[in-house]
């Protein structure tokens, strides 16, 4: 799960560090952090932005560690997945039960099907879908697809990916 | 320059009428097909064999072998166009092998020879001191082999896509223009001439497949075949899919991909976004090159006919007349 955090601390040495150490221990991976000091600001007080993947279940602990801290957390946004990719299937989509194929990708925890467009041109003949997939990270991506290529490979689905490489 | 053209299809037709029409210094001295030969070292009235093959079946005499024009005609380098046979890729080899110990330079469109023996006869040609070129064996009238080994010297290629296919590219786009089925795509193209009766070899991938193989082994020297490419063709594609796909600003097209770093040797069906330059129409041919100095390239042009596929011959030909004349 990736997490946007706003955080309000005082601007004293070692206030981040201790931020940072809770998210570690919760087996949190920091993606991005972005100080916001305002050069004529003489409060005294901090903002910090942090980006982070955190295991699915943290979350409540990790914000309880921050706050004992005496650190504000001002924001948290959960964008759980943002990397899309759209994929198209052709084959006996609905006969080789569907749901099972949704089910499949949404049950790995890391990616979900966030679109299914589907098209059946008449009884018996194959049909023909557009799906979405979303994760959080590349390699989760390539996972997911690779989870569905080897699903509707069993199912004598074909799949057509996107060509990422050229532009 | 002399030459003895081995194959009088298609592509041997094409090459005899550009030199019949444009001199070019070439003469052409050995000339066959798969059931007849002529010899002349005076130079073969090529007229005269066009005519006879359009009358006959045959361009030269029955008694004379296609191996004994190999073996006997005088000649500086060999044509050799015959139709491709991916399964042995004879008598081709067999043809490009006698031709490369006399000492000659070969100049071929065969893409069996290349895809399944280059290495063999990259070292033969080397050890006899002549060259072996076969810009024609990929993607027509486009210049990508010429390009990759003299103009981007200097430049590693990291990967490559291509549309190199122009039966497939014909039917995907016949699909989408006008809402055809596979069946009525193919139908279409086969009028037009743009299909054989048996299209197995284009719309399964396999003859893309074969390009990325020589492409392939041309710039990273893998030493691949056939078996090595994950080959999905697009007899199974439904105007309902590309549909799917235009709905998002996108279509399909079957393209051949390799990089090497990923171990990525690949030919499908994919879907590509539009304003790509690979996007390409009815059956011309695309290749795209990610180089690390030069950037991406793509060269777009026509991948087939007779006198399209014969530039590429040609090219071949004046280009060895220049850079490595006096042969044996």
């Amino acid at each position: 799960m990736r997490v946007s955090m706003k955080l309000e601390m005082k601007d004293t040495p070692g206030q981040l560090v201790s931020v940072l150490t809770p998210i570690s221990e919760c087996g949190g991976n920091i993606i991005a952090v972005i100080h916001q000091r305002d050069p004529d600001s003489d409060s005294g007080v901090l903002d910090v932005q942090i980006v982070l993947d955190l295991p699915e279940g943290r979350l409540d602990d990790l914000v309880g560690q921050i706050k004992r801290r005496g650190v504000t957390i001002t924001r948290i946004g959960k964008e759980r997945l943002f990397l899309q990719r759209s994929l198209l299937m052709i084959g006996h989509i609905m006969h080789t039960d569907i749901s099972d194929t949704v089910d499949q990708i949404d049950r790995t925890g890391f990616a979900e099907v966030s679109e299914l467009s589907l098209v059946m041109p008449a009884i018996n003949e194959r049909s023909s879908a557009r799906i979405t997939l979303k994760t959080a990270t590349a390699a989760d991506m390539n996972s997911a697809v690779a989870l569905l290529r080897k699903v509707s490979e069993k199912k004598d689905i074909l799949i057509v990916e996107p060509l990422e490489e050229c532009g | 320059m002399r030459i003895a053209i081995l194959g009088f299809g298609s592509v041997g037709r094409g090459v005899a009428r550009v030199v019949q029409e444009k001199g070019l210094g070439i003469t052409v001295t050995g000339l066959a097909d798969s059931r007849s030969g002529i010899m002349d070292p005076d130079g073969i009235d090529l007229q005269a064999a066009m005519d006879r093959k359009e009358r006959t079946g045959v361009c030269g005499d029955r008694s004379v072998a296609p191996l004994d024009v190999v073996d006997g005609a005088e000649y500086d380098a060999l044509v050799e166009v015959s139709p491709t046979r991916i399964d042995d890729g004879e008598p081709a080899i067999t043809h490009i092998v006698h031709a490369l110990s006399r000492g000659k330079h070969v100049v071929t469109s065969n893409k069996g020879p290349i895809a399944l023996a280059h290495r063999r006869l990259h070292a033969l040609a080397k050890s006899r001191g002549v060259q072996l070129r076969y810009e024609a064996t990929v993607c027509g009238a486009i210049p990508v082999l010429h390009v990759l080994q003299h103009d981007l010297l200097g430049n590693q290629v990291k990967a490559l896509h291509g549309v190199m296919n122009g039966t497939c590219n014909f039917i995907l786009t016949r699909m989408e223009d006008e809402g055809l089925t596979y069946d009525q795509a193919l139908a279409e193209a086969r009028e037009m001439g743009y299909a054989e009766a048996d299209p197995t070899y284009d719309v399964k991938g396999i003859d893309a497949a074969l390009k990325l193989v020589i492409l392939a082994n041309t710039i990273w020297d893998l030493g691949i075949t056939l078996d090595e490419i994950d080959i999905t063709g697009i007899d199974l594609i439904t105007p309902e899919a590309i549909k799917l796909a235009c709905d998002r600003d996108t279509t399909i097209r079957l393209i051949a991909e390799a990089i090497p770093e990923k171990g990525l040797l690949r030919v499908s069906p994919r879907i590509i976004p539009r304003g790509t330059h690979l996007l390409v129409e009815g059956t011309l041919n695309a290749v795209t090159l990610h180089t690390d100095l030069a950037g991406e390239l793509t060269f777009i042009g026509t991948g087939a006919g007779s006198v399209e596929t014969a530039s590429a011959v040609i090219g071949d030909l004046l280009y060895l007349g220049e850079h490595h004349a006096g042969a044996h």
